[in-house]
């Protein structure tokens, strides 16, 4: 056990380090910008009082060091920063959203990791057959399509022709968990399909390679029953493989998150990093994309640490 | 007659190349209760297949086509899927070459042994676990009553060999297939499990199949022995008849492997070749695999370096061809001291001593036909290019005994093994060098073809007087070619010099150990061994 | 070669037959356009007919000639990159491999890094910084997805590093490039190839997307993201034109993914 406590600190620690280079790469890009901050963002047309009070408002005429130091200690303290387009704190324009975010990624996964390895198993299982090949053909279809065809197809035909779901996701603060859930079911939906395909076709091929081991076929010589050999011999040994393909398709949630938001008009905090990118609202581009990454290193992490939790060959006996 | 087992006319295919072939063709055998049945054979005898038949089993890719298979009057080969998973584990049991793969990572090893039991309603659990640590204490597991309570990865590879052979006892089956129980295991290893074997065929009366590939191991456990080539039956006789009067040439041409060579008188005042002087190596930085080595390698003579696994023979290899520079000591070669670092050396030492490899599968580039793995040496050390280069080969492919014409185009995935291992000697050869290491070259080859490639190189080497450093954990390839023995032990040398000096008493304690571990063709050496060291230890 | 076509199965067929159709579309767009691609020829949002196969888009631009310059502009860009990210990343890849010790260390650290950022995110974030232009695009998708290159192609070198016919090369006293062209590239090509399709995928519909989010090749060029995006308001009213070059999207990239997962199958000797 200790072992594994040395490995779980270990990758945290390296987790840490990660997220606080990604905050210095964050800081520089927006230094990086050609020309003048200030001049930039405002225009040709400033006046120069109103480049230097900008300059001043974003801390231009302090070091580098000093700056990073002085943003990352008000990020840590939840200051973001105002944005450029309309003044309000980024803190103020965040917060929801990202609830919001939290909430529709949150009821993704949990429609689409149990089914991605449910399905994954079954084709495992039954490799071969007309079920694994209409599993295998139907996921390889949703991996090649683009977010918003999938989206669109649900749209025009569970809202537009047969009027059930609502074609924008609008929520807000005052709506109950209930209709919570019924506005957010299209894009949670066209969610689910993306990741789904994505983690069921690594889930069977984790599978089929536990399945090849020798153990099994010991198990199979043995005489044991072959529902007990797929619970106890296959699934012990598949669940860290299987947590590993997880973790990897995470990915495709936090991205496929950013246009699903876009197309059903969610307001989250993938649609307001599009709106300040082409507005080029930098303390909210800042901002979000950097809660983006932390939470992605976050669920990468909680993935690492489960996987190695099921690692049989890191458990040790206590004589 | 009571036969527990008795298979008639067996055919099975494998489905390889796109199409079914015969893998075992019209076998037929019989088993009856307290008998050992050897079945030997090189690789693609069917032996494996045949044992696994014997339960009824075929392997993915494998169908058993006809024949029957009767144990205990029940017919297997048309049994339903069910009364196969009764039989399998209770009546018949299985103990697999590697046991590292076939133990479940994820569950204790006792626990394992209780499932079978358990599950075909033998007996209770706690009974399971009761009997588990008798039998552990029987096949000589170090703290019986505690060892099964580890993981898998936590016992040694001899440890891992004993405890599924006790796994294979669990609903004390008729039966007990042993396939190559001992093969990945070092000799000393080898007959900690030969004597559980033993124990259990004997001692508690059992049948039992045992498949290997090696005859002199097989001697000392079969009461009968069935020689198996390419799926057919070559031979089949009492033990002891047919190790003393073979009928068949084959037969005869398995038990004269490793017939001795002549061994060449080595003098102080011959040339040396390589000289290797107070070397300790490291991996980590901190632990040295190495110590204290010193050797010397002198011209035209075989100087064969020994050791189990671990010794660190291999990464003396690593060490001498500059692939791990050394901590310190010196490696003097043709007389000039080498630098550590294999970029620092010089294309012409680097020319003169050339490596042949265990796996000829990896030895070759599967993109690469034969011209371009002989040819490169050619360009690369003497620039010989073209038409001139073509003749090189072909004469170099005469000196390794393959026809030019056939072979000079062929990519080398399209040979054999030891038309593979011969290719990468010629390749050696091209550089035309004065040492030549040879690490394991012999081990991943059946026992007829590695016999082919120890005549080669002995001929090679009187024909152009090149030496070999010649590492090996095999004693007995060690007896037929060695001029001088060097044996290693965790990292040190512990014993070397001239063959018949090292080979013959007083011997070191360790020397002694391993030439004692060696199976002889004598069915009684194991028994012979057994009582000798209990009769030491009382 | 042909004899490996001859026997190949319906789907890679299929496959193989999507992506030559689009390749040609791509080719010959202005001989097959009927009118110019930026040129308004007719009412909004018309529906099929003989004059405009697939309508008019939302300012009355013919979609049919849209979708063929589409083709056109969309699968350069996605191949471009797709070149330039894979010849980096292999690059990369097969140096830090055989070289190991530190250029390994670093460049796997780097590429870590940047792998820690979802895709997508870090791409936005250069283009708030860089602006959107098709170098920046190019360059900015190249070194992300190169990323991914770089790991597989990393892991393939090793394995092949790691045989004893490499290592023969070595003791030859043979070059890092020697051995990199002639003992680690012919036996890294097989999954190579297969990762050249599955990459092409991926920055197709990256690029795709970020054309959708608005951030992409930016209009009037004709672009298939992009007209999803700019039709998307017709959806609601039962129109499906943006549909069309969604569908379109997705058919080219089931067409190369079919051939990629024949090749897989191929190179994995699996036969059964």
């Amino acid at each position: 056990m200790k072992n594994v406590l040395i490995l779980i600190l270990k990758r945290s620690g390296a987790s840490l380090i990660t997220v606080f280079i990604i905050s210095v790469i964050i800081f520089i890009g927006v230094e990086l910008l050609p020309g003048d901050v200030a001049q930039t963002v405002l225009g040709q047309s400033a006046t120069p009082e109103t480049v230097e009070a900008f300059r001043k408002e974003l801390k231009l005429d302090l070091p580098p060091h000093i700056r990073y130091g002085a943003w990352l200690n008000d990020f840590i303290h939840g200051d973001f920063g105002n944005s450029l387009a309309n003044g309000r704190p980024v803190s103020e324009l965040i917060g929801w959203r990202f609830a919001n975010t939290l909430f529709l990624a949150l009821s993704t996964a949990a429609i689409a990791i149990p089914l991605a390895i449910l399905l994954g198993m079954l084709a495992a299982f039954y490799r071969n057959t007309l079920f694994d090949k209409l599993i295998s053909t139907t996921t390889l279809s949703f991996i090649s399509f683009p977010e918003f065809f999938v989206a669109y197809i649900l749209i025009s035909l569970l809202s537009v022709k047969f009027n059930i779901f609502p074609s924008l996701a609008i929520i807000d603060e005052d709506m109950g968990l209930g209709s919570k859930l019924y506005a957010i079911l299209l894009p949670s939906l066209t969610l689910t399909c993306v990741v789904t395909a994505h983690m069921m076709r690594q889930t069977r091929a984790a599978i089929i390679n536990v399945l090849a081991s020798a153990y099994i076929e010991m198990a199979e010589i043995k005489g044991i029953k072959r529902l007990r050999i797929i619970v106890h011999h296959a699934f012990p040994n598949s669940l860290s493989p299987v947590i590993n393909v997880i973790a990897i398709n995470l990915a495709y949630l936090v991205v496929g998150v950013v246009i699903v938001e876009v197309v059903f008009v969610y307001p989250g905090l993938g649609q307001l990093l599009v709106d300040s990118v082409a507005k080029r609202d930098l303390p909210v581009v800042q901002a979000s994309g950097l809660i983006f990454s932390i939470a992605y290193i976050f669920l990468n992490l909680s993935a690492d640490i489960l996987s190695m939790l099921s690692n049989p060959k890191l458990r040790q006996s206590q004589i | 007659m009571n036969n527990l087992l008795e298979i008639k006319n067996l055919y099975i295919e494998g489905f390889y190349e796109e199409r079914w072939h015969p893998i075992v063709r019209d076998i037929s055998l019989d088993l009856k209760r307290g008998e050992v049945l050897g079945l030997i054979g090189e690789s693609g005898a069917g032996k494996s297949t045949i044992g696994l038949a014997a339960m009824g089993y075929a392997r993915q890719g494998c169908r058993i086509v006809s024949g029957s298979i009767n144990l205990e009057g029940i017919q297997l080969f048309d049994a339903t899927e069910e009364d196969l998973r009764l039989v399998r584990g209770s009546k018949i049991a299985y103990v697999a070459q590697s046991a590292a793969a076939s133990f479940n990572p994820s569950h204790r090893v006792i626990k394992q042994y209780v499932e079978a039991p358990v599950h075909h309603g033998v007996m209770s659990y706690k009974e399971a676990e009761k009997e588990a640590i008798e039998i552990y204490r029987r096949l000589f597991l170090p703290t019986p009553e505690k060892i099964g309570y580890r993981y898998p990865h936590e016992l040694s590879g001899g440890q891992l060999q004993r405890a599924m052979v006790a796994m294979a006892m669990s609903c004390k089956p008729d039966i007990i297939v042993f396939d190559e129980p001992t093969t990945a295991l070092d000799v000393t290893t080898q007959i900690e499990v030969l004597a559980a074997v033993k124990e259990i065929t004997e001692k508690m009366n059992k049948a039992a199949l045992y498949i290997t590939h090696d005859l002199a191991v097989v001697a000392q456990v079969a009461h009968r022995i069935m020689v198996l080539r390419n799926g057919r039956l070559v031979e089949e006789g009492e033990t002891r008849t047919l190790i003393k009067k073979p009928k068949e040439k084959y037969t005869r041409e398995l038990l004269n492997v490793r017939a001795l060579r002549e061994t060449k008188a080595i003098t102080d005042k011959m040339d040396v070749i390589l000289e290797v002087e107070d070397v300790a190596a490291t991996y980590t930085g901190h632990e040295n695999v190495l110590e204290d080595i010193d050797l010397v390698v002198r011209k035209g003579r075989t100087v064969a370096l020994v050791g189990e696994s671990g010794s660190g023979k291999s990464t003396l290899a690593r060490v001498i061809t500059g692939l791990l520079p050394a901590i310190h000591g010196s490696i003097t070669f043709l007389g000039k001291e080498l630098p550590g670092s294999l970029k620092k050396r010089k294309k012409e030492d680097l020319r003169k001593m050339q490596m042949i490899y265990q796996m000829p599968d990896t030895a070759l580039n599967p993109k690469q036909t034969v011209r371009k793995v002989i040819g490169r040496p050619l360009q690369f050390y003497f620039g010989i290019k073209g038409k001139k280069a073509e003749e090189r080969i072909k004469d170099l492919l005469r000196k390794i005994e393959l026809d030019p014409d056939i072979y000079i185009d062929r990519l080398t995935t399209e040979l054999s093994g030891g038309e593979k291992q011969r290719i990468c000697i010629a390749r050696a050869l091209a550089a035309e060098p004065d040492l030549v290491i040879c690490d394991e070259v012999t081990s991943a080859l059946d026992q007829l073809v590695a016999e082919g490639i120890l005549d080669l190189l002995q001929d090679l080497q009187n024909k152009t007087d090149m030496a070999y450093l010649f590492i090996t954990h095999d004693l007995a390839t060690v007896k037929a070619i060695a001029d001088k023995i060097v044996i290693m032990l965790e990292g040190k040398i512990i014993e070397q010099g001239e063959k018949k000096k090292v080979l013959a008493p007083p011997y070191h304690e360790y020397t002694d150990k391993l030439l004692a571990s060696v199976p002889e063709m004598d069915p009684d050496w194991l028994d012979n061994l057994l009582n000798e060291r209990a009769s030491t230890f009382i | 070669m042909l004899k490996l076509l001859r026997q190949s199965p319906l789907s890679a067929r299929i496959g193989m037959g999507i992506v030559l159709l689009n390749c040609l579309v791509a080719i010959f767009a202005p001989l097959i356009a009927p009118y110019g691609e930026t040129s308004v020829v007719g009412d909004v949002w018309e529906g099929f007919c003989a004059q405009f196969y697939f309508g008019t888009d939302h300012i009355g631009r013919d979609l049919f000639t849209r979708m063929v310059f589409g083709a056109r502009n969309t699968i350069v860009l996605a191949f471009i990159t797709t070149v330039l990210s894979f010849g980096f990343g292999s690059f990369l890849g097969f140096i830090a491999a055989v070289k190991g010790g530190w250029t390994d260390q670093i460049v796997s650290r780097v590429v870590d890094i940047i792998m820690a950022f979802p895709t997508l995110i870090f791409a936005l974030m250069i283009l708030s910084v860089l602006g959107s232009s098709i170098p920046t695009l190019i360059f900015t998708i190249a070194l992300l997805d190169s990323t991914r290159v770089y790991r597989l192609s990393r892991a393939v070198a090793m394995d092949i590093e790691v045989m004893e016919f490499v290592e023969a090369a070595k003791l030859r006293g043979e070059g890092l490039w020697w051995i990199i062209r002639h003992e680690i590239l012919p036996n890294a090509m097989p999954p190579l190839v297969a990762e050249f399709g599955l990459r092409f995928c991926f920055v197709f519909l990256f690029i795709a997307s970020l054309s959708f989010l608005g951030l992409g090749l930016q209009p009037p060029l004709a672009d298939w993201g992009g007209m999803v995006k700019e039709n998307a308001g017709a959806i609601t009213f039962g129109i499906y034109t943006p549909l069309i070059p969604a569908a379109a999207i997705a058919f080219l990239t089931v067409g190369v993914n079919l051939i990629v997962d024949w090749f897989l199958h191929l190179s994995s000797g699996l036969h059964e």
